[in-house]
């Protein structure tokens, strides 16, 4: 490439071609989760189909907590879990409210999760992307590593007809696109299909620590055996900052991190790694990972505005599926993304197929895709929580509420004889002051906690 | 708080960055306008930035150092000038390797 505009990027730009004749049915852009799934069902159909990841393996640039969920796979890939490359079976479910000095945790352990058909496993991306991915050329698909889709190609009616690439003689023509292009999706940004006001607002830097621990040791921490893991979710540990903490177990090490706001972050000029350095030091965490050594520390962008950030999802000859389509479910007592990024991937594999069979690729040929989005969780599950993400980054969630709720239990389970006990509306009322609080406030967060989660 | 294992807190970057594998490309795929930056009052890649890449000059401008990035993103969605950073990936194959994730 010799301008400025052969690269991927914000400034990229489109080119036309005239060629009919197409060197793919259907080109999916990133083997991450979105991807995989698109090409795998794209090539059970019998249509031709090219994977273009830019790393020089799948899941080389990505990143994520550590949990996925994988009742999806049931359908696209069955059997699945005694295949798949997984740490640990999540047998152990806790979210943790805390302050600096206090800890209060639901803790919820199911032995049914450790057993077929399973439900949360930790897995590493580099194993989890490139099996999934495997699975997809295994069907058919063509996975074009180390390269990068610098832009679209266009047909004569505006239509989009394939991706320019960064190889030599890179075109590659195709009838559809699914840009599967994650976090920053260029290709979705190029498109038109992207809203391009206040994204910082919506995206969420997550940062993550892989700490290695002997097998026993992690075992006799959190209380596991075999292949059982933990999962814990924190919210409260990021000096106010909109976000929350996490500390998963894969087998020989384990997950930390912290997930915040990138505004709040800009605002507050801390460093990210600080903040995993605050969860080290907390006495709730610090005696789960003294000792260990870090093996990779890494960092990546999430979509969490949800429902309300998403872009459009079709579009002539093109959709956008994954993190490209905000499909990161960020919902408090639920964080979700890479099931949403199968699902979603499945279904733009499918109406990809289904609009060739038909002849018609163009948006409203392809339109099946939204509808099937809707009828499934990956869109029923953002619509029913489109209010969630406001609520869980406002302040009363992030400062306020963990405050309020530790100093509550905490003076629930104070003895402070002679003096008889205080009584929990008499706590409320000390707390809610304290941590200024107003009941209406309190009220109206309820209300849309229930109607989202009821 | 309680005790500190003096390491974590204390863990210098460079050991931190060194944990990670890069296969580092020729060409930058990010480039600061350091002119530009220097009207910049928030600098906010400066603390956002998870590789700490973006370092403030004595002119009031940024050094930046493309080699060890994310490919994050952080950095052009929190920059408030306009055309201060000029945001590309690597070329294929190149830029950060994770072997986690």
């Amino acid at each position: 490439m010799d301008e400025p505009g052969g690269y991927a990027g914000p400034a990229s730009k489109s080119a036309v071609v005239s060629d009919d004749s197409r060197a793919f049915d259907v080109v999916v852009v990133g083997a991450g989760p979105a991807g995989s799934a698109s090409a795998l069902e794209v090539a059970r159909a019998g249509y031709t189909v090219a994977l273009v990841e830019r790393g020089p393996y799948p899941g080389a640039k990505n990143v994520y907590g550590g949990v996925v969920y994988g009742r999806i796979l049931d359908e696209l890939v069955p059997g699945w879990w005694e295949r798949m490359p997984v740490q640990r079976w999540v047998t152990r479910r806790a979210t943790m409210i805390m302050t600096p000095t206090q800890a209060l945790t639901v803790d919820m352990r199911a032995q049914d999760w450790g057993r077929p058909p399973y439900n949360g496993a930790t897995a590493y991306r580099a194993d989890l992307d490139a099996w999934l991915a495997d699975q997809a050329v295994a069907a058919g698909a063509v996975l074009i590593p180390a390269t990068v889709a610098t832009g679209l190609l266009r047909g004569p009616d505006g239509s989009v007809a394939g991706v320019r690439t960064d190889r030599p003689d890179g075109d590659l023509t195709a009838s559809v696109v699914i840009a599967c292009d994650g976090v920053n999706s260029f290709l979705a940004k190029e498109a038109g299909m992207y809203p391009a006001e206040n994204v910082a607002e919506h995206t969420t830097l997550g940062v993550k620590e892989t700490i290695a621990l002997p097998r026993e040791v992690i075992d006799e921490r959190f209380g596991l055996s075999g292949r059982d893991g933990a999962d814990i979710e924190m919210i409260g540990c990021t000096r106010g900052i909109p976000g929350g903490g996490f500390l998963y177990t894969n087998l020989e090490s384990v997950s930390l991190g912290v997930v915040v706001g990138l505004t709040g972050l800009a605002a507050a000029k801390v460093r990210p790694e600080e903040l995993i350095a605050d969860l080290k030091e907390h006495p709730a965490i610090a005696p789960l990972v003294r000792g260990g050594t870090l093996q990779e520390y890494s960092a990546h962008l999430i979509p969490e505005g949800g429902y309300r950030s998403m872009p459009e999802l079709v579009g002539d000859g093109m959709l956008v599926a994954g993190d490209a389509a905000a499909m990161c479910l960020a919902a408090g007592i639920w964080l979700e993304g890479v099931n949403f990024a199968l699902g979603a991937g499945m279904y733009a594999g499918r109406a990809a197929a289904a609009a060739l069979r038909s002849g018609d690729t163009s948006k409203s040929g392809l339109a099946a895709y939204r509808t099937m989005l809707e009828d499934s969780f990956v869109l029923a599950d953002h619509r029913k929580l489109r209010k969630v993400p406001d609520l869980v980054l406002s302040q009363r969630v992030q400062a306020d509420y963990p405050g309020l709720l530790c100093d509550l239990v905490q003076g629930l389970f104070t003895v402070e004889n002679p003096a008889p006990k205080p009584g929990l509306r008499r706590l409320l009322r000390l707390g809610t002051r304290a941590h200024g609080v107003r009941r209406r406030d309190l009220v109206r967060d309820a209300l849309v906690g229930l109607r989202s989660f009821g | 708080m309680t005790g500190v294992d003096p390491r974590y807190r204390g863990i210098a970057f460079e050991d931190r960055m060194a944990t990670v594998d890069f296969r580092v490309s020729p060409r930058p795929h990010i480039t600061v306008d350091s002119e530009v930056c220097r009207s910049c009052t928030t600098k906010a890649c400066v603390h956002a930035c998870p590789a700490n890449l973006f370092v403030p000059t004595a002119e009031g401008g940024i050094l930046f150092n493309y080699e060890q990035c994310f490919e994050c993103g952080t950095c052009y969605q929190v920059c408030d000038a306009e055309g201060a950073i000029t945001w590309t990936y690597p070329d294929g194959g190149q830029g950060v390797v994770f072997r986690k994730g």
